[in-house]
């Protein structure tokens, strides 16, 4: 991508920046809310209790983030070699497949200590199956990814119906999906942890999965930015043409990142299938495969950041459900809105307010004031 | 199957394909002039959106249109904003227009009439009704040929026949006008263009805006004319659709008619074929004809059956002077 402007420092460049960019987006969406004629600090009043306010929101929060850390990590991963993972939906929605297998096989006769491992490499292992075509078709035959995975989308969908209602749907239901997984399948919530710190979880499915995510962040801090073929990754991502002459192979790098992405996604099942409905239904995914990209775009495709964005966004999509709950004139869809704004303008206009920013901080400095100073003042 | 259920099929296929051509041909001016376009569905949902509320609100079908195609452009324009004056991501700004209009049109549905994101059904002029074409009536019982004419080419409602009339017409504007020559010139080699004295910012923007008009009469399609009404997320993957049908038929604007009745046909087959057997395969599982047009584009885009190449400069910002 082109950078036609000017050098700020990095504290400019990865805080203020961004920074803006988000708040810009979350003003526009009070201005949405204002147009409905709500009152905006009022909604984030509702939003924030709903969010953090007792302990089941607060575990229905933790739940959302854990999903949110997974398909942020997924597509900032992808990021790094420059590449655009928009079929962390697909990606998931396999992972599903991955994780009902490994359970379906274990849940009778192994803990779910012994389940989960397996279940994990599953997801991940058929997440990344899933990313390996379009990675494939990008890197051998030119075909565009971002088309590809959309594509990829759609058809992870239409295979996941015709599975369960055709195959994996118990003989003699007719819910399109999997038998509910027996104790073995199932993962332990945090109702426990919530205890320790007198709150009460009620019915949230937070669950375990969270210290997986948390550990993926650990892995993919690693993985860019301690190892050599993350080294290849961020080279391929900021100049491919460099990275050629440097011989690294841009198809190498390719299917490598999106197999990682596409893993990385896949386990983001672990938490609804696992953790929640403990069994596999149609469209669990909800969305999360994209909510990733607005994680991914306001984290800066940093693991910090990724968690950061990643429960911002389990704040919105659990006050958000509250907010709909106590102004009924704003929908859950106020969420989809807000993550659309921050899309908007921390990756499409990122560079909106830079000129702007630049200005404002060559005035601060000191040098710079003395020039416009002195500029000001000849005659 | 007789010439009735064949007629029939190829009925359903001209209803379904018409919002696939129209949104098609919307990228195909966008994306010739080097702008690519995801967008396509989230255009096609916020026109829906305000043709069905505008035609609710003053009982015209053509005021809905109107507010289809305003709506539309404004979509067009803040992705033109992004991606021509900012140089911004083309991809993540169409992502997000995707999901504005998703969220606002189901936000706002919810605010303006209580149900849920719907619109009120509509009803008489609120809506495009069918057109019988002179004669059909007459020579509805020729066989065959009355037929064909009464059922297939007679009966549609207005939006069909523009559609349809869009292809000569982008036809003649890409590659008979100084218009479209130079339209498809900046989506190949935009410094070309700017050395010649043509500003490349201000074509692309036409270009954009086209997209944003013809993405609001698929979406006023799909509201007022197809149904009566609109209903939370009604485009339901038809933008990606008539992008793969782009692909497929490699940004041209007569193969992208042949496309997009495919893909419509294919639908079409699909809701009629539900749980029927067919000769030799068997039961053909309606998912795998509704994921068809997904996976052809995939086998069209990995080069097995010919290749397309996208117009050169597409999603690529231009900077003057550098």
């Amino acid at each position: 991508m082109s950078a036609p402007f000017e050098k700020l420092p990095t504290w400019v460049e990865v805080g203020v920046i961004p920074l803006v960019n988000v708040v810009v987006a979350f003003l526009v969406a009070g201005l949405v809310v204002l147009f409905i004629g709500e009152n905006p600090l009022e909604a984030v009043k509702i939003l924030i209790w709903g969010a953090l306010g007792f302990g089941e929101g607060v575990g229905f929060t933790l739940f959302y983030t854990t999903n949110f850390i997974f398909t942020g990590l997924a597509v900032a991963v992808a990021f790094h070699a420059g590449l655009f993972n928009i079929g962390g939906e697909g990606q998931a929605y396999l992972g599903g497949l991955g994780v009902a297998v490994a359970a379906l096989a274990l849940d009778r006769y192994v803990p779910w200590w012994v389940t989960l491992p397996v279940a994990t490499a599953a997801a991940a292992l058929f997440g990344a199956a899933w990313a390996l075509i379009p990675a494939y078709l990008q890197a051998k035959r030119g075909s565009h990814i971002v088309i590809t995975t959309i594509m990829f989308n759609f058809i992870a969908s239409s295979l996941m119906v015709w599975l369960l209602v055709d195959h994996l749907s118990p003989v003699g239901s007719m819910q399109p999906e999997t038998r509910t997984f027996e104790a073995g399948g199932t993962l332990p919530e945090l109702g426990g942890l919530f205890h320790l710190f007198g709150a009460d979880m009620g019915a949230a499915p937070a669950n375990i999965s969270i210290f997986v995510a948390l550990a993926a962040c650990v892995f993919v801090y690693y993985f860019i930015w301690r190892t050599k073929i993350g080294y290849e990754i961020r080279a391929t991502g900021l100049n491919p043409t460099a990275a050629v002459y440097a011989g690294i192979s841009t198809v190498k790098i390719t299917i490598v990142t999106m197999l990682v992405s596409g893993g990385l996604a896949g386990l983001m099942a672990l938490n609804p299938v696992m953790g929640d409905q403990q069994r596999l239904q149609i469209d669990f995914v909800q969305g999360a495969g994209f909510v990733g990209i607005a994680v991914a775009l306001m984290g800066r495709a940093h693991p910090v950041g990724v968690v950061l964005a990643a429960f911002l966004f389990g704040m919105l999509y659990q006050g958000g459900a509250e907010l709909a709950f106590d102004m009924p004139t704003i929908s859950r869809d106020m969420i989809v809105v807000i993550q659309a704004l921050v899309i908007l303008f921390a990756g499409a206009l990122e560079h909106m307010f830079r000129p702007g920013i630049g200005r404002a901080f060559a005035l601060m400095s000191t040098s710079q004031r003395e020039r416009v100073v002195a500029e000001e003042e000849r005659p | 199957m007789d010439l009735t259920t064949i007629v029939l099929i190829l009925d359903s296929s001209v209803r379904l394909a018409t919002p696939l051509l129209l949104a098609c041909l919307a990228g195909l001016y966008s994306e010739r002039s080097g702008i690519f376009d995801i967008g396509l569905e989230g255009k096609m949902l916020a026109g829906a959106f305000f043709a069905a509320a505008a035609a609710y609100w003053t009982g015209s079908a053509w005021l809905g249109l109107l507010a289809a195609i305003a709506a539309s452009i404004v979509l067009a324009l803040v992705h033109g904003f992004a991606s021509i004056t900012q140089r911004g991501n083309q991809i993540v700004s169409g992502v997000a227009i995707n999901f504005l209009a998703a969220g606002m049109t189901a936000l706002l549905g919810q605010a303006w009439f209580s149900q849920g994101g719907r619109t009120p059904q509509l009803g008489g002029d609120a809506r495009f009704g069918a057109i019988t074409l002179p004669g059909a009536e007459a020579l509805r019982d020729v066989p065959v040929v009355g037929e064909i004419y009464y059922e297939l080419i007679s009966g549609h409602n207005l939006i069909v026949y523009v559609a349809f009339l869009m292809v000569p017409l982008t036809w003649w504007v890409l590659f008979r006008t100084r218009f479209g020559l130079r339209l498809r010139a900046v989506g190949q080699n935009p410094a070309a263009v700017d050395t010649a004295g043509v500003s490349v910012p201000f074509l692309r923007y036409r270009a954009v805006i086209i997209c944003g008009v013809l993405t609001g009469v698929a979406g006023a399609y799909l509201a007022i004319a197809q149904s009566a009404g609109f209903i939370v997320n009604m485009s339901a993957g038809k933008g990606y659709i008539a992008l793969a049908a782009l692909i497929f038929a490699k940004w041209r604007p007569w193969p992208a008619m042949g496309a997009c009745f495919l893909f419509g046909f294919l639908d079409a087959v699909s809701i009629r074929l539900q749980g029927a057997n067919v000769p030799v395969i068997g039961e053909v599982p309606v998912q795998f004809m509704q994921a068809l047009p997904y996976i052809l584009t995939v086998i069209l885009l990995a080069g097995f059956i010919g290749r397309a190449v996208p117009p050169k400069a597409g999603g690529i910002p231009y900077v003057k002077e550098r």
